[in-house]
């Protein structure tokens, strides 16, 4: 084995306190950009969790909506037309908005009813820990997520509380479905939802679409459009993509998490390209003496390359390491972060890349070291 | 009688700018042939040390050529340069100048390493280096570890060990004490002699005079005429 790899791993080792001091800079860096983008993919999975679970090929949905919590409304009426649209097989209307939640002892908080068919192919509360879908049948019955007992004053199946003076009974329980906007979301049978909202009798929010076995996507689709004005008829995918775009970036909340993430690749770049040459500096006359003893610019620049990739695995390994404890720490949160295996592999690349930009510091500093300095000492 | 392996032809350097320039060396032919070992003694301030680093390849002169077994020098790229240092020269320097941070047997295969020679073989050949130069015994020892002498002696197992046609040593014994001196010198006259290696040594230390087979006198950056080694004539008449 050359020895480019005993030189590089014994100096960064030699100056332990240095060598800490680098990997924390790297740690910090990573785990600043890992929270931040495991905090864009988590918001951004969070924003499309009704439409992720929807049993729609298409969703009709108001012309100019931005996302699934938009409340402009559509006419029942739409339905018909689109039922008889050749390839669909089933039009189910989903109705959403705000309300009053009176808890028992009389105090108030928002929900976000979602109202759908319980029955049939609805937007349908998934993950229940308690209660069932046929409990959902009766008038009053609600599903809400246990996460939120506390804001609700409810403790389970069998609690009662009122929306906009309707007396409702939890007859179904959830387990993670949580809100990003931290209102608690409240399922509820079609029938009912509208009046707990205050909807006019013949308005819905959204259309879920789903088609025959067989049918065009595409021509269906584009079927739909030109037959109903005033809506758009989008893709499961497009219609997450709208929604992600309008929370991310319409908001501006992606703009300052990417903001957040460069301020981590910045400063860890910073720290560890001023550790480096640093480093190298103080290694000053070992690199004269290669250049004297003939070696080449490649086996040099080898050495101090070999060193950031040292730094940027041990403290890539590290970041993980909290990483995974962020993700823990966090997964019964509000806003999970997220971090997938994707995620992990770029946030690896970026670490590499920003430990060799680093070097590049730390090179050019050797690349003007004059060999017959060696003579002079 | 041998070919040159070093040759420099009518050299001036110049060294600083403006009202700093100093015209460090003048005008030097010199010729080192394999077998000797030269002595270049000047006192500080002649221009030793820059005569060493442009015979080196570290500096290029201002004016003359400087050809390394039948290389020149002349408006070679430092890449080029670091090519001719590593096929054909080995450095011993004042201060060692070894890696603290890797062992003895490391220090002399790093040589060995730049040039692409690595594994059991390159192993193998430090070990008979330092052997060679009297250390078998501080295969792992780290420089802090070792004395003065045994640093130095490392340095020589470094310069030596990918067998370069010439050595360059640079006060090789002002660090160290005259006994160690004394030894390094016999490690360096031998290498000549055996190995038909040309030395050059740059020296203040006029007891290190009976190790040469010539001696060089610098001033103020001009070569003086040679004169014959006196112990070394005594010597050669002894044995003949």
């Amino acid at each position: 084995m050359s020895l480019v790899f005993t030189l590089a791993s014994r100096n960064l080792f030699q100056d332990r306190l240095r060598f800490v001091a680098t990997l924390i800079g790297i740690v910090f860096s990573v785990v600043l950009v890992m929270v931040q983008m495991g905090l864009y993919f988590g918001f951004g999975r969070m924003v499309t969790t009704m439409i992720d679970h929807a049993p729609a090929d298409l969703w009709i949905v108001a012309k100019g909506a931005k996302s699934f919590e938009d409340l402009s409304l559509l006419d029942m009426q739409t339905r018909d037309k689109v039922l008889t649209i050749n390839g669909v097989a089933g039009v189910t209307p989903v109705v959403i908005g705000f309300a009053d939640w009176r808890l028992p002892e009389g105090s108030m908080t928002p929900v976000f009813v979602v109202g759908s068919d319980l029955k049939d192919d609805g937007l349908k509360p998934w993950h229940l820990v308690a209660g069932s879908l046929q409990a959902l049948t009766p008038p009053g019955a609600v599903a809400v997520d246990r996460t939120y007992f506390d804001r609700l004053g409810v403790s389970g199946v069998g609690s009662t509380a009122e929306i906009r003076g309707h007396q409702v009974k939890v007859a179904a329980v959830t387990d993670g479905i949580r809100s990003f906007t931290t209102t608690p979301y409240v399922f509820t049978n079609l029938d009912y939802a509208g009046a707990y909202i205050g909807l006019p009798a013949n308005k819905v929010s959204h259309f879920l679409v789903r088609l025959k076995p067989g049918a065009d996507l595409d021509h269906v689709r584009q079927e739909i459009q030109s037959a109903v004005s005033g809506v758009q008829v989008l893709t499961p995918d497009q219609f997450k993509q709208k929604s992600r775009n309008y929370w991310l970036f319409g908001t501006g909340a992606g703009m300052a998490l990417f903001a957040g993430a460069l301020l981590g690749v910045i400063v860890g770049t910073v720290i560890v390209a001023q550790t480096l040459y640093s480093s190298t500096k103080d290694h000053l006359y070992e690199f004269a003496t290669l250049r004297a003893i003939g070696c080449s610019n490649r086996y040099i620049y080898t050495v101090i390359i070999l060193q950031a990739l040292l730094n940027a695995v041990i403290g890539f390994l590290l970041a993980a390491i909290i990483g995974f404890a962020v993700v823990e720490f966090t997964a019964r949160s509000a806003l999970p972060i997220v971090i997938s295996n994707d995620l992990m592999f770029g946030l690896f690349g970026l670490t590499v890349v920003m430990c060799i930009a680093s070097a590049l510091v730390a090179i050019t500093r050797v690349v003007r070291t004059d060999p017959v300095m060696v003579m002079s000492r | 009688m041998n070919e040159p392996i070093v040759e420099a032809r009518n050299v001036s350097k110049t060294l600083g700018t403006g009202a700093a320039k100093v015209k460090a060396l003048k005008h030097i032919d010199l010729s080192l042939e394999g077998g000797k070992l030269t002595v270049l003694m000047g006192p500080s301030g002649s221009g030793k040390t820059t005569l060493l680093s442009v015979l080196g390849c570290m500096l290029a002169p201002s004016e003359g050529t400087v050809r390394i077994c039948g290389s020149s020098t002349d408006g070679a790229s430092r890449e080029r340069l670091a090519k001719i240092r590593r096929d054909h020269i080995g450095f011993v320097f004042q201060s060692f100048h070894l890696f603290p941070t890797l062992t003895a047997a490391e220090n002399i295969r790093l040589a060995l390493d730049v040039r692409g020679e690595r594994g059991a073989r390159a192993r193998t050949r430090a070990r008979e280096v330092l052997t060679r130069v009297g250390l078998p015994h501080k295969i792992k020892a780290f420089p802090r570890d070792l004395s003065g002498g045994e640093q130095q002696r490392v340095a020589i197992g470094r310069a030596i060990v990918a067998e370069p046609s010439v050595i360059l040593a640079d006060e090789p014994t002002a660090a160290l004490d005259g006994e160690n001196g004394q030894a390094v010198m016999g490690i360096l006259s031998a290498i000549a002699k055996e190995q038909n290696r040309a030395v050059l040594v740059v020296t203040h230390d006029t007891r290190l005079i009976g190790f040469a087979d010539r001696i060089l006198r610098i001033e103020d950056g001009a070569l003086q005429p040679e004169e014959p080694n006196r112990s070394n004539v005594y010597q050669i008449r002894s044995s003949a």
